[in-house]
């Protein structure tokens, strides 16, 4: 057979090599200023949690009787103090570990478990998918709220029983994306191929099948991360989450929601931050799907 | 399409009997003795072995859990350590108010996202479809919670035009609807933004498609495709607002404590704060079977509008 070397006349020379799969999805990215305005508020918020102790003011729970609620912008206190004169400034950075810790570390703890079932009752199918899959399916006999609000109020108030009732809301919605899109790759050709070449299950699991399921996997995850912000703060909303005096967005916004007649602007500031926090995950999981070529 | 729903329909029975042993672990999971989950701490003697006995706590778990499961089929829910009043008549009373707000909230934003949906998508690129792009992102994003005690401040604080609390029991059908209008805006908000995005991507599917290059090419009114396009992104525009529908009946939770409502969610938030493991419980069975029950009923009604789907 005649090896075509030259190409014909009326074809375009290519200009350069075409881009590696990250390196295009970077320059997309690159080119996505919703994405990219995102990403920084998510990059300051995080900082200024982690900054907590050195950025903020004042201690976090120390009061004053004497300059309760006072408004936004009162000297001293940039952003106001709450309903027991404690700076509100200082709460709100502090409050951020809080509800940064108990929204990310369930979708973590949820792509690790997750990711792991899915795949394996993807790719083993027959009795174990079933069993695995039916499981989870029980989970989905419950709102996301209720379910999280059944284990939490069970298990009693406190941090790691949120991020454990939380973890078992979020695990089953992975399981079902990792399962579904590693039934589907495991049905391509390429993974016959492999088969047929004499490779094994762990070196085909691990060089053909994550590489191609993780992507989705990833970006499904993201797109958990603010829901998981919004139910872990609305859980201490209801007293199931973190316990006072500890400053948390949910919390705060529940103490001082009885002083909206009093000073409505101060009341409304831990709202905000729950909403711009799970905006930005929203809008930079959105940026990261378009941006990788996934449709979910 | 017969096959396909009887299969359906015993699939939903091992949900159901999963989601019943969640709700019957509640009360061992909760740190202690489970006969203190069940009853209030000031119980006499004789209330306690009464308490046991029904409950069967000596015996093995599987025969406790199907003792409960006897008991629950029969309509008793166990009793509030609160009240000492049947669970069962709290959830009764509670749950037509909760109705009313999962279903005024779900036509209120079916209604706005189909509206913005369509019109995003026959604009797409355009300031419409990018301000409905916005209203769905900040509707998927904002926490219901936090909406409900803006609305208040604004509407009840400020403005003084709307009510803040509760339901106004006796005040007459107008009194009811305008305590009912702020709880319904903030729990619009959530399927306002799932629905918006959900209705947009399935008209741009069918806007993609040939046969709507082919009615445009023959010349029919933009107002008649239209009504094709509509016409054929309708099942799953139907079955997104069936789920939101299911979801809100639980995700009312919050907004009705910011609201303090009657509903269920109400009673929820009592339970947590009183730590009254068994209405919890009734709660949260109730709610769980009408979603089940609900999801079932939307993949049904859906197979019925496209048969394809019980080919799949």
């Amino acid at each position: 057979m005649a090896v075509v070397t030259a190409l014909p006349h009326d074809a375009e020379p290519i200009a350069h090599a075409p881009m590696s799969y990250w390196r295009a999805v970077g320059w997309r990215l690159a080119r996505d200023p919703a994405t990219l305005v995102a990403g920084a508020v998510l990059v300051c918020i995080v900082l200024a949690a982690l900054l907590a102790p050195w950025l903020a003011p004042y201690d976090p729970s120390a009061g004053s009787i004497r300059l309760r609620l006072a408004p936004v912008g009162a000297p001293g206190h940039v952003l106001g103090t709450d309903e027991q004169g404690r700076d509100m400034l200082s709460r709100l950075l502090w409050g951020g570990r809080m509800t940064l810790v108990a929204g990310l570390t369930p979708v973590l703890v949820a792509l690790a478990l997750g990711t792991v079932l899915g795949v394996l009752a993807g790719y083993v199918g027959g009795l174990t998918n079933t069993l695995v899959m039916r499981t989870m399916d029980v989970f989905y006999a419950f709102p996301a709220v209720l379910l999280a609000i059944a284990i939490s109020g069970a298990l009693g108030p406190g941090l790691p029983n949120t991020l454990l009732s939380l973890s078992i809301v979020f695990v089953p919605r992975v399981v079902r994306v990792a399962e579904s899109a590693t039934v589907q790759v495991k049905g391509l050709e390429y993974i016959a191929a492999a088969r047929a070449s004499g490779s094994g299950v762990l070196p085909i699991m691990r060089h053909h099948l994550l590489a191609n399921v993780l992507g989705p996997i990833l970006v499904f995850a993201s797109t958990q991360v603010s829901l998981c912000i919004i139910l872990a703060a609305g859980l201490s909303f209801l007293g199931l989450g973190v316990t006072p005096p500890a400053a948390e967005w949910g919390l705060m916004l529940n103490t001082l929601r009885q002083s909206i007649y009093v000073n409505a602007i101060v009341p409304a500031l831990p709202g905000v931050a729950i909403f711009v926090t799970s905006m930005a995950f929203n809008l930079l999981s959105d940026g990261l799907r378009d941006a990788m070529e996934i449709r979910a | 399409m017969w096959t396909y729903a009887g299969r359906r329909l015993l699939l939903a029975i091992p949900t159901l009997l999963g989601a019943s042993i969640i709700v019957f672990a509640m009360v061992h999971l909760a740190p202690g003795d489970p006969i203190a989950a069940v009853m209030p701490a000031e119980s006499s003697q004789a209330e306690i072995e009464a308490t046991k006995k029904a409950y069967g706590f000596d015996k093995p778990l599987a025969v406790q859990y199907l003792v409960w499961l006897g008991r629950v089929a029969q309509g008793d829910l166990g009793r509030s350590i609160a009240t000492r009043r049947a669970v069962i008549l709290d959830v009764r009373d509670s749950l037509a108010n909760s109705l009313v707000l999962a279903l005024s909230s779900s036509l209120l934003a079916f209604g706005i996202g189909t509206a913005l949906g369509l019109l995003a998508a026959f604009r797409q690129g355009r300031w419409l479809d990018k301000a409905a792009s916005a209203i769905a992102v900040i509707g998927v994003s904002v926490p219901h919670y936090w909406a409900g005690i803006i609305l208040i401040i604004v509407f009840s604080v400020w403005l003084n035009w709307l009510p803040a609390m509760g339901a106004a029991d006796g005040g007459g059908p107008l009194a009811y609807l305008r305590h009912m209008t702020l709880p319904t805006v903030a729990l619009a908000l959530i399927p306002l933004g799932v629905i918006t995005r959900v209705v947009r991507s399935a008209a741009l599917d069918v806007l993609n498609q040939e046969f709507v290059l082919a009615l445009r090419a023959k010349g029919l009114a933009a107002r008649r495709v239209f009504t094709h396009v509509v016409k054929n992104s309708a099942p799953q525009i139907f079955t997104v607002l069936g789920l939101q529908f299911g979801f809100q009946l639980g995700g009312s939770v919050l907004v009705e404590a910011v609201f303090s409502w009657p509903g269920t969610g109400y009673l929820l938030n009592l339970a947590i704060f009183q730590r009254d493991i068994p209405v919890l419980q009734g709660v949260i069975l109730v709610l769980a079977t009408f979603f089940v029950l609900l999801n079932l009923a939307v993949d049904l009604l859906q197979t019925l509008v496209d048969p394809r789907i019980a080919r799949h």
